[in-house]
C-alpha cells in the first residue's frame, strides 16, 4: 500500500478551505497551519499565468526528517505515511530543520507536528478530510498500489510535477499541471 | 411594471428551544478522532444545519465531540447546494461559534449616540425600552416610520413582527447595495430573476461568459464546485475583468478591459452575434420579441468602435464572440451578483440578459435551467394592516423600476432635510452591518443621528452595534433553530437548521427576540407557536415530513412535479413580461422613459495621480462578517492594496510597505493598508479586499487591520431606473507619511 | 514579474517567515562541545605519544575543565528540547542514520570518560585529594592501569564529538547553507583550535605555549583553508547554495561573518602569534581568547545562517 495526494492546480482557486477543514478535524493549534496555499505568478500585465497550489508534507519516500530523527520519533507508518510518536518525541527540532517544504512545525504541547495525512480517517475508509471537503476537488488521495484508486488514474492522465525535486526527497505529493 | 419579486415568505413562528442533546438527536456516526494513538474511537453525535456565513445556505452537520464542544461542520451529501462540501467560510464557522468577543447580553446606550458607552441590561428592560419607543413612533409619525434593514435567516421574523406592526419599509441592503440591478434587468428581460443561488446551469456548460465576477474569489460554492466540472469537461471560459482575477487565471481568453466600458463590450459582441448570424434564429422567432429594433440599435458598434473604448483588440471581441456562439446554447453569459458600480448597472445587466437571449441560453442545457422550489405552506396568520405609506412615498417619482424597497432611499428619508413630510424615524438593523455596506458612511451617520430609536441585532460587536440605542445580542447559527430553507434550485428540496449546542452567555435566536417584541407590542397573534421547533414540526407534516425525520436527514430533496428543468423541443413558453416573450426591446424601460436598449455612456476617469478603486471578495471571508473569525484570521487577518508595478515604480512603493489611501474627496483611510506590488492589475486602478479596516475595538482580532474600502466610496452613481448604489467610481492616491504600523485612533 | 507568496497566512512559529528553531542553546552547545573535544583530544594525543610531560597542562590541567563545558553543554541542549520529558527516548534509541544519536551516545560515553580523566588529575589542583572511600580508590588503580587505552577511548570519541556537529548541520540539506561536507572538518579544526587556546591561556611553560601557538596557527590555517573552500563549493553548486553563499558575500551575514569570525577570530590571532614567536612580546592570552571567541561566533552565524537558507519561497 503506497499512499499518494495528487492536486490539479488547473482547478485549485486557493480558497484554503482544505486549511480550515484541516484544523478543525485534527484541532491544530490556532496560528498553526499543516496545509497551506501557494500562488506562483508569472508576466507582465496583461500576459500573465498564474498557478495555485494547496500544499502539506509531502510523506516523501526518501525522507530527511525520518532519517534524522534521534529517537525515531518520525517515522514510517503503514502505506507510507510519515507519522510522529508524541510520546518518543523530545522536540529537538531537528526534523523541521531537515525538511526542505518547511512542513513540520513545533506544536505547542511539545513534540513536533505535521500532516498525517489523515491517518486516523483512513481506517474508517475515509479520506483525508482536505481532501473531502476541496470545493473544486481537486485534491485526489488514494493507494498508488490499487490501479483503481483516483489517484492511480489521474497520475496516469496528465502531467504532473512535484515540490523541488533536485532535493532528492521523492515527494508522494504530485501537482496536476 | 408590475413588482414580480415576492417579498421574504413570512414562515410561522417559533421561541428559541434549550436543546438537552440527548433525547432529539438521532444520527449518530462512529468516528475516530485525531490523536497521539490514532485509533480513539468516541460515540459522536451530529445535527443537522445549514450555514449562516453567507447566502448560499449550505446544508451541513455538526459534530460535536463527547466533551459536547463543537468539533467540525461538514457538508450535507444530498444538498444540492453544496454535495457535501462546504466552503472555507462554512468549514470555519465553527469559529464564529468560538469567538470569545461575541456580544453576550444585551445593551442599552448611556451616552451621546457614537461614544459607545453602554450599560448592560436584561432582555426584559431592552425589549420594554424598544416596545415603548416604537408605541411612541407609531403614535408620532405613524408606523411606517420605523424601517428595518434586515440580512440572513432572522429577516423573516422580524419582516413579520415589522409588517404586523404597520410598516413596509423593510430594505435588503442585498438589493440596492448588491444584487437589485441584475434581479431588474432580468425581469425586464424574461420576466423572473436571476435567484440565489443562481440559476446557472455552469456544470452542462460549454462556455462561461464572466462579466467582473471573480468566481473563486467569490465563493459561492455550488458555483465554484460546477466551475470545476466544466474544466473538467473542457469548458471555455472568457473572463472580463480589468484584474488577473483567478478566474481569468483559468479562462481561456483573459480580456483585460479598461474598468467601466464593459457595455460598449456587450454592444459589440451582440454585434457580432447579430450580424454574423450566430444567434439562435429558431429561438428568438419563437421567444423573443424586439429583434428588429435591437439589430437596428447595434448597426453601429462594431468591434472596431469598441476596441477605441475598452481598449480589447476587435479580433479579439470577434473571436470570444464566435467562441460563445459556437458553445450555444449551452453558454452563459453570467449575470454575476454584486453589480452596483456605475449606476447604469440595470441597462448593462440587461445587455448580458439580451446576449443570452440571443444565444438562446436561457431554459437550455448549459445556460440557465429553470428552478423548481418545494411547495411548504407557512401558518396561516392575521391579515396585516395595510401601511399609510410605503417606502416609494419618500421621493415620488424616483426609482420607479425598483422591485425591493431601496435601502438608501430608507436612510435619505431619515434625515429630515431631504423631505421634511416623510420621516422615517427608526431602525431596526439585523444582521447587516451598515456602516460597512452602505457607501457614502457620512450621510448613513447623518442619517442615524435623526433617529429616534436604533436597535442593532447581531452576533458580534460591529459597527452599527456602536451607534444603536439597544444592542440585541443574537446566538450564532449553530446554537438556534431557524425556518426551513425551501430555495430553488434543479431539484426541488428542504433543509432544517437544528440547534446544536445551547446559546452561550445571554445571546438568544431572532426568532425568540422577534416573538418577545410582537408581545410586548400586542402583536403576539402573529407569532403563534412559543417554540420554534413546534412550527416546523408543523410544517414538515404538511409535506409528509417530520422534524424527527428531517432531524436524521438534515436535507430532503423531491422530485419536480414535471420534467422540465428545460424547455423542451418546441415548447410554448409562456414568459412573464408584458408581451409573454423575452422583451430583447423593453416596452416597460421605455414607457417609464428610460433606455428600452442598453446605451454605452463613458464614465469619469481617476485624474492624474489617482487611481480607480476596485474591491472585491476574498474566498476566506464574507465582508466585514468574519472578520474576527479566529480560523479566518488564520487564513487572512488584514487586506492589501494590489498596486501595478509601473505605479509602484513611480511611487518608490515596495510589497509589504504600509500606506494610506486618500480619495477625491479627500477622505484618508483610518488606518494604512499593506502594499502588494503584482502585475495582477491595471495600472489605472487599485484593488482591494472588501471587509477590513474595523474600528470597533472590542473586536481585537480585527481592530485596526487593513483599511476600509467603504470609507474610501464617498461618491456614490445612483441608477436612476431602480436605486443600485454604483460604487466604483472612487479614486484613490497615496499617501506614505507615518504609515508605520502602529496606529493610534 | 515573479511572485510565489503564501497566501492562505501561513504562520507557523519559528518557520515562518524563515527557519527560527535553533536559538543560542544550540550554537552554545556546539561552542563548548567543540572546545570540549578539542581539549580532550589534544589531551589524549601527547599523552599516547608519551609528551606528558612536556605538555603537562595540555594532558592534565586543561582537561579539568572538559567536564564543565560538557555538562554545560548538555543543559544548554535538554533545554532547547520541546518535549523534556522525554529526553531520556534518546539513550533507549540508537538511529544509525541520524547524526544527533550519534551525539547522544557519544556523549553519554565521553562525558563520564572526561571526568574520569579529571579525577585521575586531580591531585596536579589538589595535592592532598583524599577519596574517602576504598572503592574509589579501586577504581582510581585500575583506570591508572589501564590509562592508555582510556585515553585511545577519549581521543576516539574527543573526535568523533568535534565533527559529528559539523556532519549534523551538514546532514540538512533542506538548508543549503549547511549542505556542505566540509562543515565536519570546519568544526573539528575551529574545536581543535578552542582547545588549543585554551591550554595557551592555562599553561606557565613557555616552551608549551609556544608550541601550542604553533598549533593555533596551523588550525587557523587549515579552518581559513576550509573556510574558502566552502565558499567556493558553494558558488560552483546549485543556485540554492549560490544565494546561501550571497548571505556572507554581499548579504546581511556578511560584515559579522568576515569580522568576527574571520578578522577577529582567525586573522588577528594568527598575526599576533606570528608576531610573539618572532620574540614581540604579546600577552598570550589575547590571541587565545579572540580565537575561543572566534570559535563561538563561528557557530553563531552558522546556526543562525543557516536556519534563513531554504528553498522554497
Amino acid at each position: 500500500m503506497r499512499y499518494a495526494m495528487a492536486v490539479d492546480t488547473r482547478k485549485c482557486v486557493g480558497c484554503s478551505d482544505c486549511v480550515v477543514a484541516c484544523q478543525t478535524e485534527n484541532n491544530v493549534p490556532s496560528g498553526f497551519s499543516r496545509d497551506w496555499v501557494v500562488e506562483r505568478l508569472n508576466g507582465t500585465y496583461p500576459q500573465l499565468e498564474i498557478e495555485l497550489r494547496s500544499e502539506r508534507c509531502n510523506h516523501c519516500n526518501n525522507a530527511p526528517c525520518v532519517r534524522c530523527c534521534p529517537t525515531g520519533a518520525s517515522h514510517f507508518a503503514e502505506g507510507g505515511i510519515i507519522l510522529v510518536n508524541h510520546s518518543k518525541c523530545i522536540g529537538c527540532g531537528a526534523c523541521i530543520s531537515a525538511c526542505p517544504y518547511d512542513a513540520r512545525y513545533p506544536h505547542p504541547d511539545g513534540y513536533v507536528d505535521k500532516c498525517t495525512f489523515c491517518n486516523h480517517r483512513l481506517k474508517n475508509g475515509l479520506s483525508t478530510a482536505c481532501a473531502d471537503v476541496c470545493p473544486t476537488k481537486c485534491i485526489y488521495f488514494g493507494d498508488l498500489d490499487d490501479p483503481n484508486s483516483s489517484v492511480t488514474m489521474i497520475l496516469k492522465r496528465r502531467k504532473y510535477k512535484t515540490l523541488i525535486p533536485e532535493a532528492g526527497t521523492d515527494p508522494r505529493l504530485y501537482f496536476l499541471i | 411594471m408590475t413588482n414580480r419579486r415576492q417579498f421574504i415568505k413570512i414562515s410561522v413562528a417559533g421561541a428559541g428551544f434549550m436543546a438537552t442533546g440527548a433525547g432529539t438527536m438521532k444520527a449518530m456516526e462512529l468516528i475516530s478522532q485525531p490523536g497521539n494513538t490514532g485509533s480513539l474511537n468516541l460515540d459522536l453525535k451530529r445535527t443537522p444545519t445549514y450555514c449562516e456565513v453567507c447566502f448560499w445556505k449550505c446544508a451541513g452537520w455538526v459534530y460535536k465531540k463527547s466533551n459536547g464542544k463543537i468539533w467540525k461542520i461538514i457538508g450535507n451529501d444530498q444538498d444540492q447546494h453544496c454535495n457535501g462540501r462546504l466552503c472555507p467560510r462554512g468549514t470555519g464557522g465553527v469559529g464564529m461559534y468560538n469567538d470569545n468577543e461575541r456580544l453576550r447580553t444585551p445593551l442599552l446606550r448611556t451616552a451621546e449616540r457614537g461614544k459607545q458607552i453602554f450599560r448592560e441590561a436584561t432582555w426584559d428592560e431592552a425589549f420594554d425600552y424598544i416596545a415603548g419607543r416604537m408605541k411612541e413612533i407609531s403614535v408620532k409619525y405613524g408606523p411606517s416610520s420605523m424601517a428595518l434593514f434586515t440580512h440572513g435567516s432572522g429577516s423573516s421574523y422580524f419582516t413579520t413582527l415589522l409588517k404586523a406592526y404597520g410598516s413596509e419599509n423593510i430594505a435588503e441592503p442585498s438589493y440596492a447595495q448588491c444584487r437589485g440591478p441584475r434581479d431588474d434587468a432580468f425581469f425586464a428581460t424574461f420576466g423572473e430573476e436571476a435567484y440565489s443561488p443562481e440559476i446557472t446551469d455552469i456544470r452542462n456548460t460549454k462556455c462561461l461568459v464572466l462579466i467582473g465576477s471573480h468566481i473563486g474569489e467569490n465563493m459561492h460554492n455550488g458555483q465554484i464546485q460546477e466551475m470545476s466540472d466544466a474544466i473538467d469537461n473542457g469548458a471555455t471560459i472568457i473572463t472580463v475583468d480589468p484584474r488577473f482575477s483567478t478566474a481569468a487565471g483559468k479562462s481561456k481568453y483573459w480580456l483585460p478591459i479598461k474598468p467601466s466600458t464593459d457595455i460598449a463590450l456587450l454592444l459589440a459582441w451582440m454585434h457580432e452575434i447579430i450580424y454574423n448570424e450566430y444567434y439562435d434564429k429558431k429561438y428568438v422567432d419563437k421567444y423573443c420579441t424586439g429583434f428588429d429594433q435591437l439589430r437596428e440599435h447595434v448597426k453601429n458598434f462594431t468591434a472596431e468602435w469598441a476596441y477605441g473604448i475598452t481598449t480589447i483588440s476587435p479580433d479579439k471581441i470577434k473571436r470570444t464572440a464566435k467562441e460563445m456562439a459556437s458553445a450555444a446554447p449551452a453558454v452563459i453569459v453570467h449575470p454575476g451578483r454584486h453589480v452596483t458600480w456605475y449606476g447604469d448597472d440595470t441597462q448593462r445587466i440587461r445587455a448580458i440578459a439580451i446576449l443570452n437571449a440571443l444565444l438562446g441560453s436561457w431554459g437550455r442545457r448549459g445556460g440557465f435551467y429553470r428552478p423548481s422550489k418545494a411547495s411548504v405552506p407557512g401558518y396561516k396568520l392575521p391579515g396585516f394592516p395595510k401601511p399609510s405609506r410605503t417606502w416609494q412615498d419618500a421621493f415620488p417619482g424616483k426609482f420607479p423600476i425598483a422591485s425591493s424597497p431601496v435601502s438608501n432611499v430608507l436612510i435619505d428619508a431619515s434625515i429630515p432635510e431631504n423631505n421634511p413630510g416623510y420621516l422615517v424615524k427608526g431602525w431596526i438593523v439585523n444582521g447587516t452591518n451598515l456602516i460597512s455596506t452602505i457607501p457614502n458612511q457620512a450621510n448613513t451617520i447623518k442619517a442615524i443621528q435623526n433617529l429616534e430609536l436604533l436597535v442593532a441585532i447581531d452576533t458580534m460587536p460591529m459597527e452599527i452595534t456602536g451607534w444603536a440605542d439597544v444592542v440585541l445580542p443574537e446566538c450564532t447559527y449553530l446554537e438556534r433553530y431557524d425556518s426551513l430553507r425551501i430555495s430553488p434550485h434543479r431539484k426541488p428540496s428542504i433543509a432544517l437548521r437544528m440547534q446544536s449546542t445551547e446559546p452561550l452567555n445571554q445571546t438568544r435566536p431572532g426568532y425568540w427576540i422577534a416573538r418577545q417584541l410582537s408581545l410586548k407590542l400586542g402583536l403576539e397573534s402573529y407569532f403563534p407557536f412559543e417554540k420554534q421547533e413546534d412550527l416546523l414540526d408543523w410544517q414538515l407534516k404538511q409535506v409528509k415530513s417530520s422534524l424527527e425525520e428531517m432531524q436524521s436527514l438534515g436535507v430532503k430533496n423531491f422530485e419536480r412535479e414535471a420534467d422540465d428543468l428545460y424547455f423542451a423541443e418546441d415548447e410554448n413558453v409562456q414568459f412573464p413580461t408584458d408581451s409573454g416573450r423575452i422583451e430583447l426591446f423593453s416596452k416597460s424601460l421605455e414607457a417609464a422613459g428610460f433606455d428600452a436598449m442598453p446605451k454605452y455612456t463613458a464614465h469619469e476617469e481617476p485624474q492624474d495621480g489617482y487611481y480607480r478603486l476596485i474591491y472585491g471578495r476574498a474566498p476566506m471571508h464574507t465582508f466585514s462578517r468574519t472578520s474576527n473569525n479566529p480560523n479566518l484570521t488564520d487564513l487572512m487577518h488584514e487586506n492589501s492594496v494590489w498596486i501595478n508595478p509601473k505605479v509602484a515604480k513611480e511611487w518608490s512603493l515596495v510589497t509589504g510597505q504600509y500606506i494610506w489611501l486618500k480619495n477625491q474627496d479627500g477622505v484618508t483611510t483610518d488606518f494604512p493598508i499593506k502594499v502588494r506590488v503584482t502585475e495582477r492589475i491595471r495600472w489605472d486602478s487599485v484593488y482591494m479586499v472588501h471587509g477590513f479596516g474595523h474600528k470597533q475595538k472590542q473586536m481585537k482580532r480585527c481592530f485596526g487591520k487593513g483599511a476600509s474600502d467603504t470609507q474610501m466610496i464617498t461618491k456614490v452613481l445612483y441608477d436612476p431606473l431602480m436605486g443600485g448604489t454604483g460604487m466604483r467610481s472612487n479614486f484613490v492616491t497615496f499617501v506614505t507619511e507615518n504609515a508605520g504600523k502602529e496606529v493610534s485612533l | 514579474m515573479n511572485e510565489e507568496l503564501i497566501v492562505s497566512g501561513r504562520n507557523n512559529l519559528m518557520v515562518d517567515p524563515h527557519l527560527n528553531i535553533w536559538h543560542w542553546p544550540i550554537p552554545l552547545y556546539l561552542f563548548l562541545g567543540g572546545m570540549a573535544a578539542g581539549i580532550l583530544a589534544i589531551a589524549a594525543i601527547y599523552y599516547i605519544r608519551g609528551r606528558e610531560e612536556d605538555y603537562k597542562a595540555a594532558v592534565r590541567i586543561t582537561p579539568m575543565l572538559a567536564p564543565f563545558l560538557l555538562v554545560l553543554g548538555l543543559l544548554a541542549l535538554f533545554l532547547d528540547l520541546r518535549h523534556k520529558a522525554y529526553f531520556w527516548q534518546l539513550y533507549v534509541n540508537i538511529k544509525l542514520q541520524s547524526p544527533m544519536s550519534w551525539g547522544a551516545w557519544v556523549l553519554m560515553v565521553i562525558t563520564p570518560v572526561s571526568f574520569i580523566w579529571a579525577a585521575l588529575h586531580i591531585r596536579e589542583l589538589f595535592p592532598r585529594w583524599d577519596w574517602k572511600y576504598s572503592v574509589l580508590y579501586s577504581v582510581e588503580k585500575f583506570f591508572i592501569r589501564y590509562k592508555k587505552i582510556l585515553a585511545w577511548v577519549m581521543l576516539i570519541y574527543a573526535l568523533v564529538l568535534g565533527i559529528y556537529t559539523g556532519i549534523l548541520l551538514s546532514a540538512f540539506n533542506a538548508r543549503p547553507f549547511w549542505n556542505t561536507s566540509i562543515l565536519g572538518p570546519l568544526f573539528l579544526a575551529s574545536g581543535l583550535s578552542a582547545g588549543a587556546a585554551a591550554t595557551l591561556i592555562i599553561s606557565k611553560n613557555t616552551d608549551e605555549r609556544k608550541q601550542f601557538a604553533r598549533i593555533d596557527l596551523v588550525l587557523i590555517g587549515i579552518e581559513l583553508f576550509l573556510i574558502i573552500h566552502m565558499f567556493m563549493g558553494f558558488l560552483a553548486s546549485t543556485q540554492v547554495q549560490i544565494d546561501a553563499a550571497n548571505m556572507f558575500l554581499g548579504g546581511p551575514y556578511t560584515t559579522v561573518f568576515w569580522i568576527f569570525v574571520v578578522i577577529m577570530g582567525m586573522l588577528i590571532p594568527a598575526l599576533l602569534e606570528v608576531l610573539e614567536l618572532r620574540k614581540y612580546h604579546i600577552p598570550a592570552i589575547l590571541p587565545a581568547i579572540l580565537v575561543i571567541f572566534g570559535s563561538f561566533m563561528l557557530r553563531f552565524i552558522i546556526v543562525f545562517a543557516g536556519q534563513a537558507s531554504r528553498w522554497l519561497y
